[in-house]
């Protein structure tokens, strides 16, 4: 099967929901390990960090041009034409033994032998077309790479993972299942797939008929990691790949799961007036700092916070720990913090190291915002909220008189060192 | 400006999801009934529009007949005219879509509203599906709308990473929402009282349409069995809360 994923890029490098998805993707991809022809193919608008691409085991990278920044409908447009004229595996259709895509050609010099644990792929030229049409396995599929004909489209499921899938969605007429957490393929050519409901706090089970699926992956539906066996790295790639392969050398040898450099291919987006017309200008907010998505430490605050006033001692706990101040829902009711601050179903999903939630009884739709942190802290008067007995540790008690002795702690810890 | 506002009846969550005997379905003997805050948002947004350039706010649903209740909350809040969209069933959003677009080309809306996703099966594409039906430009999750002076168009904004994200989209269009676009008003009795006269119309729907995702079974996931430790009460806990921060390595 192929499988295409759209990695969203954060700066020059691959943002972290992405590097989620494409684990997530590469599960899919994996899961098919009997088809030696299964492909992962990381779709890119921008210039792909094929470094980052390759650590996490992609065979294919299609990077799209013909499009200015944010526009969802024309990225889903592109999509839609890779879905016309799937990457395979099998040779491209001007001759079995082709040493190269019919148009675009690869942008690095194509796998390159030398890897640290295998020997490299086979082969000196990509072995498939490219997405245009009329490039695909037409010459037939070498006997060990039959296609079975299913691909999946997915993308983490942010603002623009969901808008980009449900145009798709919308583009070619096929169902798009939003906040995956987990599918793998079904008798009968469709997939199985669990996906949240009410913002995770439910899990749906069900069934998609139909042998090309269009999915988001929950943003805390895996971890990102890297494959087991490293991917293989060309020689102008290796330059850029940090760590050196030193860490991988000790891994045991798994040549039969070794990875190939992936192909890197350049595909020019066909889209109309009509698509271009929603296009995002961005311009960075005023309010700087770590945002509440990505931090890696959100102190929280709730109703025992009391008061606009009441957050000073909390975003200075904040600043020490390097990290930043999210709210419930009834503190931005109250209007004591902006809605930007939110934590919860309505309002923004974290996933940080810590999540220190002061005041905060717990109310379902906020702990589907937090649910995602590695450790949760809660201070409470009330040791039987749902927060209190949800957390990993616990202290009992006023949020106004521990957090400024907290603070206060911390900082007599900074100067004694 | 004419808006079509489209709201889903969905069971009021509150302490803990408990589901009824085949799991296909929230068990709802104890719940009350609301939309999602985003849709409330909506509503609110298209009223407030309505009162700045005139014209009026219709509100539908798609949903059981007892989602006229839903309806009618939106009519004390502003709306001036209702429409259910009947089902017995619950339809995926391929449908869904379908039968709103049957309510939005019975009129001529400048704008349609919808929220970001419904908080019950949270598909995240309704109002997308809806858009490309009515050929319109369309942008989603918007936390700040702006009609351009020219009455033509509106500038959409939204938060993406830190950054400010605006979308400008000529009239008509199609927005999904976000709350936090606005702090909705509370129905005034004169509201309420105008909501309970008002007409609601009702349109039959056909069932699910094949080609959906379909839902086998619901499950509420096993949230982590772990035993809080609890560090202590008050400012004694600090030097305990100091070694826990240490140790997981935020300090």
């Amino acid at each position: 099967m192929t499988v295409y994923c759209l990695v969203e890029l954060d700066g020059a490098g691959v943002a972290d929901a992405a590097l989620r998805a494409l684990t997530f993707a590469r599960g899919l991809a994996d899961g098919q390990a009997s088809q030696a022809g299964a492909r992962l193919a990381a779709v890119v608008f921008g210039e792909p960090p094929e470094a980052d691409l390759a650590r996490y085991g992609v065979t294919d990278v299609i990077a799209m041009t013909g499009i200015d920044g944010y526009a969802p409908q024309a990225w889903a447009r592109a999509l839609a034409a890779l879905l016309d004229a799937p990457v395979s595996a099998g040779p491209a259709s001007d001759g079995p033994e082709s040493g190269g895509p019919v148009s675009g050609g690869p942008v690095s010099g194509g796998p390159v032998s030398g890897g640290p644990v295998s020997g490299g792929p086979v082969s000196g030229g990509p072995v498939s077309g490219g997405p245009e049409p009329g490039n695909t396995s037409a010459g037939g599929p070498a006997p060990d790479r039959v296609p079975d004909g299913r691909v999946a489209v997915l993308a983490a499921a942010t603002d623009r993972g969901n808008e980009v899938l449900a145009h798709l969605g919308a583009i070619t007429g096929l169902p798009m299942a939003a906040n995956c957490v987990a599918v793998s393929p079904a008798a009968g050519g469709g997939y199985a797939l669990v996906r949240q409901r009410w913002a995770g706090l439910l899990l749906e089970e069900a069934l998609l008929d139909s042998p090309v699926a269009l999915l988001t992956v929950a943003t805390d539906a895996v971890s990102a990691q890297t494959p087991d066996t490293p991917p293989a790295v060309s020689a102008e790639m290796s330059a850029a790949v940090a760590p050196t392969p030193a860490a991988w050398e000790s891994a045991p040898a798994r040549p039969e799961s070794a990875r190939e450099a992936p192909v890197v291919r350049r595909a020019s987006a066909s889209v109309s007036a009509a698509d271009l017309v929603v296009r995002a200008v961005e311009t960075p907010s005023g309010a700087g700092g770590a945002s509440l998505a990505t931090a890696r430490v959100v102190v929280g605050g709730g109703r025992g916070v009391g008061s606009a006033d009441g957050f000073a001692p909390l975003e200075e706990l904040a600043a020490l720990l390097g990290g930043v101040v999210g709210v419930s829902r009834v503190v931005t009711s109250e209007g004591w913090r902006p809605h930007s601050m939110q934590v919860g179903q309505t309002g923004t999903k974290i996933t940080p190291d810590l999540y220190l939630a002061c005041g905060i009884s717990g109310a379902i739709q906020h702990i589907a915002g937090c649910s995602g942190a590695k450790y949760l802290i809660a201070i409470n008067k009330d040791p039987s909220a749902p927060m209190m007995t949800r957390a990993d540790y616990a202290v009992i008690g006023d949020l106004h008189e521990i957090i400024p002795a907290l603070v206060q702690a911390i900082k007599d810890r900074t100067e004694r060192d | 400006m004419d808006i079509l506002v489209c709201v889903k009846r969905v069971p009021t969550v509150g302490g803990a999801i408990t589901l009824t005997a085949d799991r296909r379905a929230i068990d709802t003997k104890m719940s009350g009934f609301t939309i999602s805050p985003h849709e409330e948002c909506a509503v609110e947004e298209a009223v407030r529009l309505v009162e700045r350039f005139g014209g009026a706010v219709t509100v539908a649903s798609l949903g059981p007949p007892e989602a006229e209740e839903q309806l009618r909350s939106c009519l004390a809040l502003g709306a001036s005219a209702a429409v259910l969209l009947e089902t017995a069933a619950e339809i995926g959003p391929i449908a869904t879509a379908d039968a709103l677009y049957s309510v939005a080309t019975s009129g001529s809306f400048d704008l349609v509203l919808l929220g970001n996703e419904a908080s019950d099966t949270g598909d995240y594409q309704v109002g997308i599906r809806l858009a490309h039906l009515l050929g319109r430009p369309v942008a989603t999750g918007i936390k700040a709308i702006v009609v351009g002076d020219d009455g033509a168009s509106l500038t959409a904004s939204r938060t993406y990473r830190g950054a400010t994200e605006a979308f400008t989209l000529p009239l008509p269009c199609v927005l999904t929402v976000k709350e936090g676009i606005n702090l909705p008003r509370y129905p005034s009795l004169p509201g309420r009282l105008r909501a309970k006269r008002a007409p609601v119309t009702r349109i039959g729907v056909p069932g699910p349409a094949a080609g959906e995702i379909r839902m086998t079974s619901l499950r509420v996931p096993e949230a982590p069995k772990k035993q809080a430790t609890v560090l202590g009460h008050s400012s004694d806990a600090v030097p305990a809360l100091v070694g826990v921060l240490t140790e997981i390595g935020v300090l």
